[in-house]
């Protein structure tokens, strides 16, 4: 049940943006997904459809750009990949690290006509 | 204006879909901050010891602080029943199916509790480990339960709820010679993920470690209502 709260949050986002640039169709939708992020695509597309119906966003095509699960380390800097569940330095070690990217699920753009 | 010539534009939007939960739970946090109240969110599997654990920690502290109870559930209200049963506000959600809370629903709930004369909101989450640590409600504390009948690789299949937690409560510890759990294989597993959570080992069913968690628990509300508020 989680992606349909959040598909409805990301149609009235689009729709939003549709209307204050007065298209008459949403063509395309471009988003960013999180590689950690717990929404699926799958059920994306399938409450995208269920709740587009009937507005000018149906049958758009939806993109999605995959973001990785990134960190940077808060003692050398140093930028990485998080592999599984570490989330520690492969540089320095050290285990004081923050999260840059890869949980987020963002509206990037939308095609409008 | 429509656009009936048709010619296709791309417009740039960049808006988060979790951006419109995040500016209610930053009103949430004014809400709170300006009444000097603390809010604790508390999340685990169904089953942990979430309403047990708000129970054991109002025994410790409900007499010298005023506190409340925000409750999550797909449906029902007996978790509800049970808290107002021992005489704390507590003010029950449903979520209708949806398998977390969400900013909007715990703001209308602070809306129907007398906000300036509370020191504690505790808010028991959807029993879930996975989609109520995306969404953040406004809280001072994230905590989460692990009881340890549930076994020790939940933190190696849901790490975005340890990374997240301000604090790891292991209850059940009363069982632990029952099950396979290995707490010295737990604690440095979490604390690699998240160096700066706070883990407290209890037994919600037997009281042990209550008191430890109820201190530190005390010191963040007493730090809370001595900031800058209203």
């Amino acid at each position: 049940m989680h992606e349909l709260s959040v598909v409805e949050s990301m149609v009235s986002i689009v729709l939003k943006h549709a209307e204050t640039n007065h298209a008459s169709r949403v063509e395309k939708i471009n988003l960013v997904l999180g590689e950690a992020s717990s929404v699926v695509e799958e059920p994306v597309r399938f409450y995208f459809e269920l709740l587009s119906k009937e507005t000018i966003a149906e049958g758009a095509d939806l993109n999605f750009r995959k973001t990785p699960f990134q960190a940077s380390c808060n003692k050398c800097g140093k930028e990485f990949h998080i592999e599984g569940i570490d989330f520690s330095c492969p540089s320095c070690g050290s285990s004081e690290t923050t999260i840059v990217s890869g949980s987020e699920f963002q509206v990037e753009s939308i095609e409008i006509s | 204006m429509k656009n009936p010539g048709g010619e296709k534009r791309k417009v740039e939007v960049l808006e988060g879909v979790f951006d419109a939960n995040e500016m209610i739970a930053r009103e949430n946090q004014e809400l709170l901050q300006k009444n000097k109240a603390c809010m604790v969110n508390i999340m685990a599997s169904p089953g942990a010891g979430k309403t047990n654990l708000i129970m054991r920690t109002l025994e410790s502290i409900g007499q010298r602080f005023s506190c409340a109870v925000v409750e999550g559930d797909i449906a029902g209200k007996v978790d509800a029943e049970k808290i107002a049963g021992d005489g704390f506000p507590a003010i029950q959600i449903n979520t209708g199916g949806s398998c977390h809370l969400e900013a909007k629903q715990v703001k209308s709930a602070l809306e129907r509790l007398e906000m300036d004369k509370l020191d504690l909101i505790f808010v028991e989450n959807v029993g879930n480990l996975v989609c109520p640590a995306e969404f953040s409600l406004g809280e001072d504390l994230k905590v989460m339960i692990l009881s340890v009948a549930e076994g020790d690789d939940k933190p190696l299949k849901y790490p975005l709820m340890f990374r997240e937690s301000d604090v790891l409560i292991i209850n059940k510890m009363d069982l632990l010679g029952f099950t396979d759990f290995e707490l010295e294989k737990v604690k440095p597993l979490v604390r690699g993920m998240n160096p700066s959570i706070r883990m407290f080992e209890i037994s919600c069913r037997e009281g042990t470690g209550v008191e430890e968690w109820a201190k530190y628990l005390e010191d963040v509300i007493t730090k809370k209502g001595e900031s800058g508020g209203a």
